[in-house]
């Protein structure tokens, strides 16, 4: 295969600005004097609020603030990214694998509204991002100007909070606050939208430090009295059975969580965002429930008396029907978040506050009012187990039909270190990532779950890797959803950023097919292309390097192969078109009465 | 095409020929028996719970600041929260502005209609007022003056106020709880109502309790702050917030 032709167009090595000069660069920064236009004021906060990193798009309205960054002497270092939506998956991915803050930028007009999908999947999935959205001039606000969008009325339904920054003055502390929201109780996106004026203005001084907003409180700890009724609970079960959900990952509660899971040896399942929370090859943990979860965490969510869930919002891929989730469960419901209490499914026990700190809490309080948990839920324990046994999730795969995706996804978790991070597209390719890869760490798993964005493993990626440029970063895509981000190969290129991506091509909207087949009688209407380009010579054109794959001899050398380029690739893994994804859950179905195959659908 | 089978890593099965996962189908299992209501409470055999709507009013104390309208009513919007008037308003601080909502909701509802107002940033602080606070609303109607005595004897008998008579119209207004509006509304109903405008409600928590939570804290704090300035509050960030609700 030909060469890369990426040589030229990077800049050398000395002009980049490393991670390492950043910290003396803001040491420097901190004696120097403030800023001077609303531009310097935006970087000067970007910096004092530890943001390394920056995605984006350039354009008219944002000029002021690029120009900005460029002129800093402390400033994050700018990833530009080819299409904005995948600025803001970038930045979500980076505050999904930090725990920090992402942030993207983008111009007005059509910049921000290419953001508008990256930030409603942030909102989704509680990830913390701000986006910086240049603006017209405030004298042209309302006057559809060229390049204007209401951006803050946009996007007020899917942020924390969002600000228009109207004057010079007005942009270090907006900037500052919306970093401090982003990630503070329980996270999300936020927005500062950027009028050129006030970007070009003159700043008549000192910005004020920043800070959450007035009035603004998470909470720390539950109420005793609370825990004490959670614990009782518990004390009283025959069947408890813990759910980890994202919160779990976001709260950095995986340590007390897993303390509290040994101590009490109890089962465990979590959400999809949750994955990781817990390890998965932990026997106590039986994997995600929900639509695509396994038999065994779907059969003990269904069977539990008491259900302590954390950090989750009870999302309908995860429950079904709500009559028929955990129907029999006392439900114990921590969560930063007062309004996901009973919000869904209702709290018996609802425990508002920090997931690590109310974990502690109710290790605490268990721990006093029981000596013998462990013994008494043995028959619980067995029974998950022998469902774990009763469902399998060994899958078909004779040697004269096409490569199955679940095996490639499988060597590929074989072929990488345990602390590999793993990104995802939406669809079929993202449940058997989902599925089939063990993860044994949280901030492994990096996907788009409540708002099911096509697209966003590539960027995800991107994110990731600039986040941990030192562990090995996986991106699987299906073909449909790796058409829509495709084009960020070109920042993954330039920046060469070591990346691998593997699609696990079955020539469809696979899911799609799969629920044409289920319930629309086997008409694959607008799911099936027919035609889908080659991803190996487009990745070679992008500068990245290409394979493909389909066969069952070549996958351990190919992904081999792929994993040691020292740069980005991708994998085009021509896999079975037939297979679909089990177990399955019909929308608003019954996890207990998931199907195993399309005739029990 | 395939040319080697997989190995023995992990869940692939070269020998297996199906479709699917192997397993117990659904009808093989053990299914749970229980059930949960359309609102995710867990139904109790012995005595099941209903929550039935119910009309009630909630007291927002919110920033004075652009976008905060915008923002309450979207939220109500896009949770499909069943709303019969929202106003907004000033309060003793110009800091400050006061929604009220009347929402027709069952308990469940009301909860997250509260927490969800809680949540949002410009938002200070939340609560459901009881049943007796003090509610006024007000309407203004514009009626064919066939028989200006008659008009004047039910004017009368609701308090009403005439505002404009003219050859052919008379204007009144009515102020009073929603129930007492309603009434007042409906006798007027039998001259032609021509044209109505009417308020949602302005509501006070009764007596000396306070409305919200946070109301003692910034009326105690304005005082202060106004004593120790000499004189009232300023109210130039507050001017320069107005423009937009």
């Amino acid at each position: 295969m030909s060469e890369p032709a990426r040589a030229t167009a990077r800049p050398p090595e000395a002009e980049r600005r490393r991670d390492d000069d950043r910290a003396v660069q803001r040491d420097e920064q901190s004696s120097e004097a403030s800023p001077t236009t609303g531009a310097d004021a935006a970087i000067a906060a970007l910096a004092a609020g530890g943001v390394e990193h920056v995605f984006g798009v350039q354009g008219g309205a944002i000029m002021p603030v690029y120009d900005a960054l460029a002129e800093a002497d402390a400033a994050p270092t700018h990833v530009t990214m080819a299409h904005e939506q995948a600025a803001a998956h970038a930045a979500d991915a980076y505050g999904q694998v930090t725990g920090e803050p992402g942030v993207c930028m983008a111009t007005s007009g059509p910049g921000a509204t290419n953001l508008v999908t990256g930030i409603a999947d942030a909102d989704m999935d509680s990830d913390p991002v701000v986006a910086l959205t240049g603006q017209v001039p405030t004298a042209f606000l309302g006057n559809d100007a060229f390049q204007e969008t209401d951006t803050v009325g946009v996007t007020r339904p899917i942020t924390k909070e969002n600000y228009v920054a109207g004057e010079p003055d007005a942009v270090g502390p907006s900037v500052g606050e919306a970093i401090e929201l982003a990630g503070a109780g329980r996270p999300g996106p936020t927005l500062v939208d950027l009028p050129k004026d006030a970007t070009t203005g003159e700043t008549t001084g000192e910005a004020p430090e920043a800070g959450l907003p007035e009035y603004y409180e998470a909470p720390e700890r539950a109420e005793q009295s609370a825990v004490a009724d959670a614990a009782e609970a518990l004390t009283d079960a025959e069947r408890p059975l813990v759910l980890a959900g994202g919160g779990v990952v976001k709260a950095e509660a995986s340590p007390a969580l897993r303390a509290f899971v040994e101590r009490f040896d109890v089962p465990v399942v979590t959400t999809m965002p949750g994955i990781g929370a817990v390890p998965e090859d932990d026997e106590r943990c039986l994997s995600f429930a929900g639509m695509h979860g396994t038999g065994a965490a779907n059969m003990a969510i269904s069977h539990t008396d008491c259900l302590f869930a954390i950090g989750t919002r009870f999302d309908d891929r995860l429950t079904g029907g709500v009559e028929t989730f955990a129907p029999e469960a006392e439900v114990i419901h921590a969560d930063i978040d007062a309004a996901e209490i009973s919000k869904n499914v209702e709290a018996d026990y609802p425990l508002v506050g920090d997931a690590a700190a109310v974990v502690e809490q109710v290790h605490e309080a268990f721990d006093a009012r029981t000596a013998d948990a462990t013994e008494r839920y043995a028959d619980w324990r067995e029974q998950c187990r022998e469902w774990e046994a009763e469902y399998p999730m060994t899958y078909a795969a004779p040697a004269d039909e096409p490569l199955k995706p679940q095996f490639v996804v499988e060597a590929a978790d074989a072929a990488t270190p345990d602390d590999a991070i793993v990104t995802t597209g939406v669809g079929q390719h993202q449940m058997w990532a989902a599925q089939y890869w063990t993860y044994r760490s949280p901030r492994c798993w990096v996907s788009s779950h409540g708002l099911g964005t096509m697209g966003y493993g590539l960027p995800a990626a991107i994110g990731a890797k600039v986040a941990e440029p030192d562990r090995e970063v996986v991106c699987f895509e299906g073909d449909g959803s790796f058409l829509m981000t495709l084009q960020e190969l070109s920042v993954a290129a330039r920046e060469n950023l070591d990346v691998t991506v593997i699609v696990l091509n079955n020539e469809a909207i696979g899911m799609v097919r799969q629920w044409q087949d289920a319930f629309f009688e086997g008409r694959h209407t607008a799911s099936e292309y027919g035609w889908m380009p080659e991803f190996e010579p487009i990745a070679e054109a992008f500068g990245a390097k290409g394979f493909t794959l389909d066969s069952y001899d070549e996958v351990a050398d190919t992904l081999e192969a792929a994993f040691a380029h020292d740069g980005p690739s991708v994998v085009d893994a021509r896999i079975d078109p037939r297979e679909n994804v089990y177990p399955m859950v019909p929308s608003g179905g019954d996890n207990s009465g998931f199907a195993l195959s399309e005739g029990q659908l | 095409m395939s040319g080697e089978s997989p190995g023995d890593a992990g869940f692939a099965d070269p020998d297996a020929d199906r479709d699917g996962l192997q397993g117990p189908g659904p009808d093989e299992r053990e299914r749970p028996s229980g059930r949960r209501s359309a609102e995710g409470a867990r139904v109790d055999p012995e005595a099941e719970a209903s929550h039935p709507e119910r009309r009630t009013t909630i007291s927002a104390l919110v920033k004075h600041e652009p976008g905060v309208l915008a923002e309450v009513a979207g939220l109500v919007s896009r949770r499909r929260f069943d709303i019969d008037s929202l106003t907004v308003g000033p309060t003793t601080n110009p800091e400050t502005a006061r929604m009220t909502l009347t929402i027709e909701e069952p308990e469940p509802g009301v909860r997250q209609v509260e927490k969800q107002l809680a949540k949002l940033v410009p938002v200070i602080s939340v609560r459901e007022l009881d049943r007796d606070a003090v509610r006024r609303e007000l309407a203004v109607l514009k009626m064919h003056d066939d028989d200006p005595a008659a008009v004047e004897a039910v004017a009368e008998m609701f308090d009403a106020r005439t505002l404009d008579a003219e050859p052919g119209t008379v204007t009144v207004e009515v102020t009073g709880s929603s129930a007492e509006v309603d009434r007042a509304i409906e006798a007027f109903q039998r001259f032609g109502v021509r044209e109505l405008t009417r308020t949602g409600t302005a509501a006070l928590a009764r007596g000396s309790e306070w409305t919200t939570d946070a109301e003692e804290s910034r009326y105690e704090r304005q005082r202060t702050d106004a004593a120790s300035a000499g004189s009232t509050p300023t109210t130039e960030g507050a001017r320069a917030h107005t423009d937009d609700d």
